[in-house]
């Protein structure tokens, strides 16, 4: 594929615009290429207080899958990877999607239990999933150690098949294209610092290119959610932590699924190039520094090679953190706020990459009608008052 | 990794210790009195700063004992640590 020298242009903000999203991840671009594309709505900007898409949508380790417990997040997962699933021709721009599938080991009988449920679950729900038992995982994955021996012995998995990976930066810059294709303004280095409000409306964002008026305002800031909050005078349920990920030198071609296990926090698949992507769970303190603590390198580490004992001669070349916005039912907040024309998508934490279709375009849907699509109501920040939580936490296979 | 200054037992490396997030929040005197939004506050919404933070550890693999500490978010210096139920010492500005 040959690249023109620039797929989206560098406009001067204007003196206001109809919807002001801000945060140029992966949310924020789906957001307004959809509200443009569902929706007609144009006259749009992306404010972004670094570069486009260098915030956790750079970061992720891209696992793509629907295979969630409950009903409600089954239902926003699997609409978001029906859009994957069409994504490359939508946009015209082949983002690598690919259907490797993806397993979640289980490890001990509860991890057992838990999973063959959550595969009768996605059954119900439409999500293709299947149980494999120790020989069928290692018929799939060749590399991967089924002793029983192993401390955390790996006792089976639930396997999707549809689900994957894709090139994250692909993924960006082709949403990018197409939005400002459709006239969207698309603004980095451009921090939102404050807000002006006229009553229980925001009437301008300040930023650091000066204030732009804003009719309405989409929060798409990701692990930065509670700083705009704090301005706008609300109060969320999130915690902002490191979570850490790594790759390896190139290698040959040795794995051609995901495999993840919550049990020992190790995640991996290994990317078109050849790296091997490997992350782990997030660093216990909150922090906004892009970086955590090196013990959780070394554990996911030697889960892996516990896991993948040819995985001990690979060097580690680079690690990094993001910066996520962690829900106490690790499930997202998406809809309405107290202020009116103010709406909210975060708490996706460390699972949203494989949202991003499927959020922009409920999120979009929010904003453009007023009220929450039919997708994310069961997510609204309604839920922590009324206590009807999506409690991904307890179930299986959460993690990312 | 972290060197978390526990009061009793001095500097100690982070995979010591258990977090506890936030310090200082209270359990509501008159729960039962409590609207659903003040309960759902006390329960979820929490302080979720970008600068000064006061938190809670626990010094899981040492001493056992509860504190409470001032880090900050970005830098993750710790400026204070203190014993619970106690008000933090002045935060640096
Ligand atoms: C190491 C790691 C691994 C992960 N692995 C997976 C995975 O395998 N699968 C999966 O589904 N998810 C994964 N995630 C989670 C996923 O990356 C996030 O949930 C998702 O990217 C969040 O949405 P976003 O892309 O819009 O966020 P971001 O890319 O973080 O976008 C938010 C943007 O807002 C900007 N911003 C913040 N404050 C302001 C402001 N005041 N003014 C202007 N702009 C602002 C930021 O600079 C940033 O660019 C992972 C995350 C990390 C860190
Ligand atoms: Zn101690």
């Amino acid at each position: 594929m040959t690249h023109p020298d620039f797929l989206w242009a560098d406009p001067e903000p204007k003196r206001g615009y109809d919807v002001v999203v801000i945060g140029a991840g992966g949310h924020g671009l789906a957001t307004a290429y959809y509200l443009a594309r569902n929706h007609g709505i144009t006259d749009v900007a992306v404010l972004e207080r670094g570069w486009l898409a260098g915030g956790n949508m750079a970061r992720n380790t891209t696992i793509i899958r629907s295979n969630y417990l409950w009903d409600e997040s089954a239902a926003i997962y699997e609409h978001s990877l029906k859009l994957w699933e069409g994504l490359s021709d939508e946009l015209d721009y082949d983002i690598l999607f690919s259907q490797r599938g993806v397993l979640n080991l289980a490890h001990s009988l509860p991890d057992v239990r838990e999973s063959v449920r959550r595969v009768n679950a996605n059954r119900l729900n439409g999500v293709d999933a299947e149980w494999l038992t120790p020989a069928e995982v290692k018929k799939l994955v060749p590399i991967i150690n089924t002793s029983q021996e192993l401390r955390y012995p790996v006792l089976g998995a639930t396997f999707q098949p549809r689900a994957g990976i894709a090139k994250h930066d692909h993924v960006a810059w082709a949403y990018a294209r197409a939005a400002h294709d459709l006239g969207v303004h698309l603004i980095q280095n451009c921090e939102v610092t404050g807000f002006r409000r006229a009553g229980d409306r925001v009437t301008a964002v300040e930023t650091s290119r000066g204030a732009i008026e804003a009719g309405r305002v989409a929060l798409c800031a990701a692990g930065h959610t509670s700083v705009l909050a704090q301005e706008l005078g609300f109060r969320l349920p999130l915690a902002s932590h490191p979570l850490q990920a790594l790759v390896s030198e190139l290698l040959e071609q040795v794995l051609d699924t995901v495999v993840m296990s919550n049990a020992v926090h190790v995640y991996v698949s290994q990317a078109h190039k050849g790296e091997l992507v490997m992350g782990a769970g997030i660093d216990a303190y909150n922090g906004y520094g892009q970086r955590g603590s090196f013990h959780v390198i070394e554990s996911q580490l030697a889960a892996a090679v516990e896991l993948f004992p040819i995985f001990a001669r690979a060097h580690v070349l680079r690690t990094w953190a993001g910066i996520v916005d962690v829900s106490p039912d690790a499930s997202p907040v998406l809809g309405l706020t107290p202020v009116e024309n103010v709406f909210v998508n975060c708490g996706w934490g460390t699972g949203g990459f494989k949202a991003t279709p499927g959020a922009g375009w409920v999120y979009a849907d929010t904003i453009a009608h007023g009220r929450p699509h039919p997708l994310a109501a069961p997510f609204t920040l309604d839920r922590f008052t009324t206590g009807a939580l999506v409690d991904e936490h307890g179930a299986a296979a959460v993690a990312h | 990794m972290l060197s978390v200054p526990c009061p009793w037992c001095g500097p100690r490396d982070e995979t010591e210790f258990r977090y506890g997030g936030q310090a200082h929040v209270a359990y509501p005197a008159d729960p039962a009195a409590c609207s659903d939004a003040e309960w759902a506050g006390y329960l979820f919404m929490r302080d979720n700063p970008k600068g000064w933070f006061a938190e809670r550890w626990f010094h899981s693999a040492g001493c056992r004992r509860w504190f409470n500490a001032v880090r900050h978010t970005v830098t993750y210096e710790f400026a204070a640590v203190y014993a619970p139920f106690t008000q933090p010492p002045g935060v640096p500005s």
